[in-house]
């Protein structure tokens, strides 16, 4: 259980540390990649930064695996619909990871309308000795050439350099929240509000529509799609989850179009809880696979829940996140908090798993030991290898030290992204504008 | 004349000062000038309150108070003048808990946040289901209860109103309203409350009722920077809603359409005017109302709707 972990921020120029958010630099997702060498942030400003783990040296083993910065891109531009006077948003709202199959990395990045594919590559040799041109780039005249030479690579700076290979345009009519990678590594599928589309990474012109739950008449409208994703080793399934607290697991196999669940996973209401609020509340924000592939994990305004597959009346695992807002739900509905959308991680054996609350704190529930924690990612309260300390929110009147009462509670730093390691403790926190970095410690 | 509300964000408006400068048609003997209190469910405050609560919970800077005490509170409070009167009718419906001014309240907000969504960027249609369907809920609750039947009995000849027009209009961006535009992100909920309250014709939308709307509403409330032109527009257009309210007629939407400025969707000027107030937080939404020149017509806006979706089809598959 991580309850000494090292603490360690990333600080960089492109992240500005600025005490007020500059919005641009809104971190709005995080992604480690396959083998959690790179982690990839997405910003409000469309802008991607990737970070690359050092390799370790034997000369200072305290420095055991930094993340830098390793290379800077602009995904997606801000656009203008003309034909429905509307500005799309340059927002990066997921990045999915491609597996690593030859020395460059590809990743997919995505705004609200448009999925790219990104190539990464390295460059550290460059050609020299050409013929038609000289060291400078300018043309040499050919009638002054008396003799041929081979061009050879030289070593040069590393540069890593970022390419679009693919664009994914105007497939969805609504705002896309999810995109997941199939086992396959041919397919992936994107989901907006109302539907769900399948893509053929080689195939930029076409999709197939695999879910649609828009009504005939939009007036009968009452449930939308708010997260999907691919099951981890069966290339067939995928699962989607919905506004009104319902998960649906669907089979390709089947037919064309997956508008029949294979399994639908729904809690029963609890009737004594019922209030206003409790369709809002129960409105699914995150969807995530388990690594084994056995259990689904989901994310409400303020639980997690661990479903198992095989059974769908209701989930085998419930965590609360903080239960000390149901009270105050009135107020986050006027503040518009109740809509925020946190998301949820899984660690590498999925023992543990990880979401974000507000006031900067994130917790974790270890399923083994039933065990939980509050931590919170701010620079005050953590000095580089300093050990985190576990914080606690006191809902009574008798607040004991250290502890912090629910109404001081900041609303506006909320913790929606966080990433884990695939396979070390590691995980990547999004706060705002900061990105905060943390490992197990290691003696 | 419109009372002027205190939006220094502190805090919600405990009381609001009327304008003095202008006559409303009060009863002399009510000058309720508390929000809680002066609930819908007290029918003399409604004959000149309506807008104004309607209206008054936009506070465009609300930090996070602590709205969940405030119903306790709300009740505790007394007005200023006119207390018997006020005490005389709350005994009268003391039966009522503050569970109905808190439905109420919340209805107010879910309607006021659904109607200030952000013109220029699509809104959230996740965000907009799930306020709709709240209101939808609290609607069908107030009909069983017959809640909205206590309020009838009591209202003096009011022409009634049978529809949540406000949420249909409201759920539409202003501009939409006015180029028919079918934005996808948005849903039409009109037939759907329609259908709910057809048989019961005489239920009122308390923060809707027919009344006289004072014409000049200051729009400071919504502490807009646009030219008096923009003003004036909003105004229209929200006289225009009221209007449909008291015409209580099925078209209303139709009418409602018709009756709009063609003139403010000039891209150009409407861009300008958005730009200009692109910094504004819940008052985004009334940024359409800057004005441009006219272009397009917004007879056929059903029509147009279905275009649209054609439209997209075609590209989608394309």
């Amino acid at each position: 259980m991580e309850e000494d972990v090292e603490t360690r921020k990333i600080s960089s120029s492109f992240l500005r540390d600025h005490s007020y958010a500059t919005e641009a630099d809104i971190i709005s997702t995080v992604e480690f990649n396959h083998t959690g060498e790179l982690l990839a942030t997405g910003d409000k400003g469309g802008r991607v930064v990737i970070f690359q783990r050092e390799q370790e040296s034997k000369n200072q083993p305290h420095r055991r695996g930094e993340y830098n910065v390793y290379s800077t891109f602009q995904s997606h531009e801000p656009e203008f619909d003309y034909l429905k006077s509307l500005e799309i948003e340059e927002k990066i709202n997921k990045i999915r990871w491609l597996p690593q199959q030859n020395a460059a990395y590809f990743l997919l990045s995505t705004n609200d309308k448009t999925v790219k594919l990104w190539k990464v590559s390295e460059r550290d040799k460059r050609p020299e000795g050409y013929n038609l041109k000289d060291e400078d780039g300018r043309l040499r005249d050919p009638s002054m050439i008396t003799m041929l030479r081979v061009p050879v690579l030289r070593p040069m700076d590393l540069m890593v350099e970022a390419t679009p290979r693919r664009v994914f345009a105007n497939a969805h009519t609504y705002h896309i929240n999810s995109i997941s990678v199939n086992s396959d590594y041919e397919t992936y599928m994107s989901a907006d509000d109302l539907r769900i589309n399948l893509w053929n990474f080689e195939i930029t012109n076409q999709s197939f529509n695999i879910v649609d739950i828009k009504p005939a008449n939009m007036e009968e409208l009452t449930e939308v799609i708010t997260a999907a994703e691919f099951h981890p080793h069966h290339c067939n399934t995928f699962v989607y989850s919905s506004s009104k607290g319902t998960i649906r697991l669907c089979d390709m196999r089947t037919s064309a179009l997956c508008d029949r669940h294979a399994k639908f996973f729904e809690e029963p209401e609890d009737p004594s809880n019922r209030s206003f609020f409790s369709e809002i509340i129960s409105s699914i924000s995150d969807v995530k696979f388990s690594h084994s592939g056995r259990y689904i994990m989901t994310r409400d305004y303020l639980t997690v829940k661990v479903w198992d597959l095989n059974m769908e009346n209701r989930p085998i695992e419930t965590y609360q996140v903080h239960d000390y807002l149901r009270s105050k739900l009135c107020s986050l509905y006027e503040n518009d908090c109740i809509f925020d959308k946190f998301e949820c991680v899984w660690n590498g054996s999925d023992s543990v798993i990880m979401t974000g609350s507000y006031n900067n704190f994130f917790r974790m529930f270890d399923r083994n030991t039933k065990r939980d924690v509050t931590l919170e990612a701010s620079r005050e309260n953590s000095k580089p290898r300093a050990i985190l300390k576990p914080r606690k929110v006191c809902v009574g009147g008798k607040r004991r030290k250290d502890e912090i009462s629910v109404d001081s509670l900041d609303f506006s730093k909320k913790i929606l992204h966080t990433a884990w390691h695939p396979s070390e403790n590691i995980i990547a926190v999004a706060a705002t504008n900061n990105l905060y970095i943390f490992q197990d410690k290691v003696n | 004349m419109f009372a002027s509300v205190r939006s220094s964000g502190s805090r919600l408006p405990s009381s609001v000062e009327l304008n003095g400068s202008q006559e409303l048609e009060a009863p002399a003997s009510l000058r309720c000038h508390d929000l809680w209190t002066c609930s819908p469910l007290v029918p003399e405050c409604r004959l000149w309150d309506p807008v104004h609560m309607f209206l008054t919970p936009v506070v465009p800077d609300w930090p996070f108070y602590n709205l969940d005490t405030m119903f306790v509170r709300g009740l505790k409070r007394k007005c200023f003048d006119g207390e018997e009167d006020i005490e005389g009718t709350l005994a009268g419906i003391k039966a009522i808990p503050s569970y109905n001014l808190q439905r109420q309240s919340l209805l107010d907000m879910s309607l006021v946040k659904l109607q200030l969504c952000h013109m220029l960027v699509e809104p959230n249609l996740c965000r907009s289901v799930l306020i709709a369907n709240t209101v939808r809920q609290i609607q069908e609750e107030m009909t069983q209860d017959g809640t909205w039947q206590m309020i009838n009995t009591q209202s003096t000849g009011q022409a009634s109103l049978d529809r949540l027009v406000s949420t249909d209009i409201l759920c539409r961006s202003s501009r939409e309203q006015a180029e028919g535009k079918h934005v996808p992100g948005y849903t039409t909920y009109n037939k759907d409350f329609e259908g709910d309250q057809a048989q019961d014709s005489s239920e009122t939308m308390s923060t809707a009722s027919s009344v006289q709307v004072p014409r000049n509403l200051q729009s400071n409330v919504w502490e807009m920077e646009n030219p008096q032109e923009n003003k004036g527009n909003f105004q229209k257009s929200l006289d225009q809603i009221f209007e449909t309210l008291e015409n209580k007629s099925p078209n209303s939407v139709e009418d409602l359409f018709s009756e709009v400025d063609n003139s403010y969707y000039d891209l150009d000027t409407m861009l300008t005017g958005m730009m200009s107030n692109s910094k504004m937080g819940h008052c985004d939404g009334l940024e359409t109302f800057s004005s441009p020149t006219a272009t397009a017509s917004n007879s056929n806006c059903k029509s147009d709707l279905n275009e649209l979706d054609h439209i997209v089809e075609i590209l989608v598959e394309s």
